[in-house]
């Protein structure tokens, strides 16, 4: 049996996990970092659009700060999010994002004097300040209330994860490549590590380390059509939930992009509408005014993927061999705006689709996106129940994004996330030991062994490949954009069908060394999990909340369902996960639950909502001397690494 | 696209060195053309229906992450979008990138190869104080066109299409590579990296840096994102010189 023993293991090579590693090697500590690819090829990489970070330079940022980006991020999750975890998010992000600029990231930058933009269909001149000449500027994204998502041209993600993959090759972390996390290994409620798979060899390593951090990204993979890296399957949350002793927070609450391209799911960038670009139906109508005449395309993705749906069912969708879509018309921006700063979506036109949309528009579809769920952690980044066990990224339900997450807001959690999750990650090391015996790593390392060895000696069963696409299919007909009781009742029934015939998966390649049919065989019945752990979670939330619309229940409900969902899945023979709630306090609430000023407001109020909203109007009468540093300690007092308490400057105003 | 449906055959390199005995050898395949099949849709289809041990990378299917490259009837190109309907008799050929280890039939170790240039060239930006900034204060300020400049540099994705396509690098087994080059211009031209000329010259100041470069540029013809290694190339050779 062969044994890695280090302090930090990190399984997980994009932004989230690469910036855990530092901050772990910075303090010291012995760490190794697992991927199933090049760590630079991680689904970061995929990112265009940018990050969001008040840092108020471009002229239609000015007057941003942490208060306005926190306001945008509690109301884009529909009051889901922990409110403590938005704050910290929000304080830290500016500095997230210079640190980056220091290390290489060449972020777009302000030029003073006039240009020109498009809003809301219109040229308009605006002019930047000549103060501002050189600092990090931003574009308009989805459900923000100032232009705040920093980007690199077309290439955000990229060079953030180059930057950061460059950082870490410098401080000299291993990054042990084509190596898959396959089960924790854990003890009295303590995580020592995980077994891992060699992907070429086959062979089975554990990897025990004091702490561990899940940094694996999203689920995306359990629909057919997902914007998703084919690698993004969930695996690292699943076998989280394998443990039986992990929590999932909010599994259901999965988020649909506005524009992926049809057929094939590639995503073109919020950046497109950001920059001006129209939604437009069969008719070449803008039909988004009608339905949301205020933020119109720049809505957030929940509401705009919902209004383009209903669009479609109304008709309105063009229709083509691979069913009804909708137009991206970015013809209005033109070729020099596009060529810069939207050239991966050029690319992309090109390539896959044979047309210019410099002159053509672009069909697109509402297309699964983003995992708001994942692994459920306290604000440090532990998990509550299982001690040692880290998670960061988008695998995380750190829990800033609710039941939707804004558009930018998920690169600048990876990074904000892995650098106040990676300090505790280092105090964790420093104080704790492994004590774990080797007959408790040998039985963990035993039980995978003997799950393959049983995979390649039956010799009839099921196909993994079949089951999969069985699985996405349920998930995309029933558990998607729209739901409703029967077809979540039919698409849980379906998959504890599914789950049974996991367990008989029988193999046409039966060796045990590079092997992709062995690979599917192995994540299959886990993904199958996952995607119970989203159906049923789906079927019990009879409210609607964010990304999460019941056609049954259209209203958001606070006065029963103001909670997070809690799965674990304790008893490997179930078909179904155990699921728990827990409240969130409104009384603990800066920003007591209120409308996010979408469509009609229904909400069912909680009870507390009126008294902490009377509570706060009194705190703030009370204190009217109090700046707004001194008012946020007052409502939302938070625990933050000390290196991070500092305040932000901005040009125009200092550290105010 | 033609509603036609047409039957691709894909002549497909074969060996998997984890398997004793296994030879390497040309497979072909029937695929059904769909509309809009990518290479990246028919290699699956051939795993799922026909054959599930064929070994092959991708990870976002977009032309964005580099994973992808292969030698796609003789030109190294990212397979996930190359579309099918490109390829007028519909027979396509695919062999692994070469010159590099070979994991499996198209899945070659791109990864290794790219750590190691980037510690050779010390692919990150080199500034002693870096690490004392104060985060709290407004960053460094960048011109605007620098700031443009360097990404257009940076938009390498070492998918190794170069490298693969280079007759120097055939010829010598340390040379550099175009990815490489590109890279280091990248840090050359980036005010942030406070490397002197002479400190860059130790690094591809000799032949197997940029004066070993024999100017075929198969970099320039197969870099799937257009870098233009030409000029870049060049300009790197003219500040190494001014060194000597
Ligand atoms: C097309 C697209 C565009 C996007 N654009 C934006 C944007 O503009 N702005 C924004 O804020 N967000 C954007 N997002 C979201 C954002 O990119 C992701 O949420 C974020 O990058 C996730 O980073 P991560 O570090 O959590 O995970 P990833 O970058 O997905 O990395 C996961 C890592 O885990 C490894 N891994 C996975 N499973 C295992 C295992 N079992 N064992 C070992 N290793 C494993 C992988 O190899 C990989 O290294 C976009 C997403 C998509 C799909
Ligand atoms: S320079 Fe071009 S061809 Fe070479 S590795 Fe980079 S992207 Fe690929
Ligand atoms: S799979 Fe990412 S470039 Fe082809």
């Amino acid at each position: 049996m062969k044994v890695i023993y280090t302090d930090s293991l990190i399984i997980g090579g994009g932004l989230a996990g690469l910036r855990v590693a530092i901050a772990s090697m910075q303090r010291g500590f012995d760490t190794i970092v697992l991927s199933l690819i090049p760590a630079k090829r991680s689904h970061s990489a995929a990112a265009q659009g940018g990050m969001q970070a008040s840092l108020g330079a471009c002229i239609k940022g000015d007057g941003d700060d942490e208060d306005v980006h926190f306001a945008d991020t509690v109301k884009g999750s529909d009051w889901g999010c922990d409110q403590d975890v938005a704050r910290m998010f929000v304080n830290t992000a500016p500095k997230a994002i210079r640190q980056l600029s220091a290390w290489g990231v060449p972020w777009s930058r302000v030029r003073k004097g006039d240009r020109d933009v498009i809003i809301n269909g219109k040229k308009v001149t605006i002019t930047e300040k000549d103060e501002a000449h050189g600092l990090i500027s931003a574009r308009d994204f989805g459900g923000t209330k100032k232009w705040r998502t920093c980007f690199t041209s077309d290439g955000t993600g990229h060079t953030m994860l180059y930057a950061m993959d460059n950082k870490a090759i410098q401080l000299g972390i291993p990054v042990h490549e084509r190596k898959e996390a396959i089960a924790l290994i854990h003890e009295d409620g303590v995580c020592y590590g995980a077994v891992v798979r060699d992907l070429v060899t086959g062979e089975l390593i554990a990897y025990i380390a004091k702490a561990t951090t899940i940094a694996t990204g999203g689920y995306g993979r359990l629909y057919s059509v997902s914007t998703n890296a084919v690698i993004s399957e969930g695996i690292g949350t699943a076998i989280a939930l394998e443990t039986g002793v992990a929590t999932l927070g909010n599994m259901e609450a999965v988020q649909f992009h506005p524009t992926a391209i049809v057929p094939v799911g590639i995503l073109t960038t919020e950046g497109c509408r950001g920059d001006g670009g129209l939604l437009l139906d069969k008719d070449g109508y803008r039909f988004m005014p009608d339905y949301e005449p205020e933020k119109k395309e720049l809505a957030s993705r929940d509401v705009v993927s919902r209004r383009m749906t209903e669009h479609m069912r109304k008709g309105k969708g063009v229709e083509s061999r691979y069913g009804d879509h909708l137009w991206l018309d970015i013809t209005l921006l033109g070729r020099e705006h596009i060529e810069k700063n939207l050239r991966e979506v050029k690319e992309i036109c090109e390539y896959f689709l044979g047309i210019d949309p410099v002159k053509e528009y672009i069909p697109v579809r509402p297309t699964q996106h983003y995992s708001m769920g994942g692994i459920r952690t306290n604000a440090t980044g532990e998990s509550p129940t299982l001690k040692g066990l880290f998670s960061a990224g988008e695998a995380a339900c750190w829990d800033m994004h609710g039941f939707n997450r804004l558009g930018g807001n998920s690169v600048a959690e990876t990074v904000v996330a892995g650098m106040i999750v990676g300090e505790y990650v280092a105090d964790y090391c420093a104080g704790n030991t492994i004590s774990i015996g080797t007959s408790t790593i040998e039985h963990f390392v035993r039980t995978e062994e003997k799950k393959i060895s049983d995979l390649l000696t039956r010799t009839y069963g099921e196909n993994p490949f079949e089951l999969k696409k069985e699985m996405q299919e349920i998930m995309m007909d029933k558990v998607g954009i729209f739901r409703n009781g029967p077809d979540l009742e039919q698409a849980v029934e379906e998959l504890k069908v599914l789950n049974q015939r996991a367990r008989k998966i029988a193999l046409r390649n039966r060796i045990s060394s590079s092997n992709p049919e062995l690979v599917e065989a192995i994540r299959v019945p886990k993904m199958i999990k996952m995607a119970q752990c989203v159906a049923y979670g789906a079927l019990l939330r009879t409210e609607s909340r964010g990304a999460h619309a019941r056609e049954d229940y259209p209203e958001r409900n606070d006065r029963d369902w103001l909670k997070r969902t809690l799965t674990t899945w304790k008893d490997e023979q179930a078909d179904l996960p155990e699921v728990t709630y827990e409240d969130l306090d409104v009384m603990k609430m800066e920003m007591p639950p209120g409308s996010r000023g979408y469509g009609v407001d229904n909400t069912v109020h909680h009870p507390d909502t009126a008294k902490r909203e009377q509570e706060v109007e009194e705190i703030k009468a009370n204190n009217p001397g109090a700046d707004r540093y001194e008012m946020q300690e007052l409502l939302n007092p938070i625990n933050i690494p000390e290196k991070f308490k500092g305040k932000n400057e901005r040009i125009g105003r200092g550290f105010k | 696209m033609s509603e036609q449906e047409r039957i691709l055959k894909f002549q497909i390199f074969r060996y998997n060195p984890q398997r004793k005995g296994d030879k390497p050898r040309m497979v072909t395949y029937e695929v059904t053309e769909a509309p809009g099949m990518t290479i990246f849709i028919a290699l699956n289809d051939i795993r799922e229906k026909q054959d599930p041990s064929l070994q092959f990378d991708f990870v976002c299917r977009a032309g964005i992450c580099g994973s992808c490259a292969m030698v796609v009837n003789g030109r190294p190109d990212l397979a996930c979008r190359t579309l099918t309907s490109k390829f007028e008799d519909g027979e396509i050929k695919l062999l692994p990138l070469p010159g590099f280890e070979l994991i499996g039939d198209l899945s070659v170790n791109t990864g290794n190869f790219f750590r190691a240039m980037s510690e050779r060239i010390e692919s990150w930006i080199h500034d002693q104080y870096a690490d004392e900034v104060n985060y709290d204060q407004l960053e460094e300020r960048m011109d605007p066109d620098v700031a443009d400049e360097i990404y257009e540099l940076e938009r390498c994705v070492e998918c190794g299409a170069c490298i693969s396509a280079c007759a120097t690098k055939r010829m010598r087994d340390d040379f550099l590579g175009a990815a490489g080059f590109m890279r280091l211009a990248r840090f050359a031209i980036d005010p942030r990296d406070k490397r002197s000329d002479e400190e860059f010259y130790d690094v591809i100041g000799d032949d197997d840096g940029v004066f070993g470069c024999m100017t075929l540029l198969g970099c320039e013809d197969y870099c799937p994102k257009d870098l233009p290694h030409q000029t870049q190339i060049a300009y790197l050779r003219k500040k190494m010189a001014m060194v000597r």
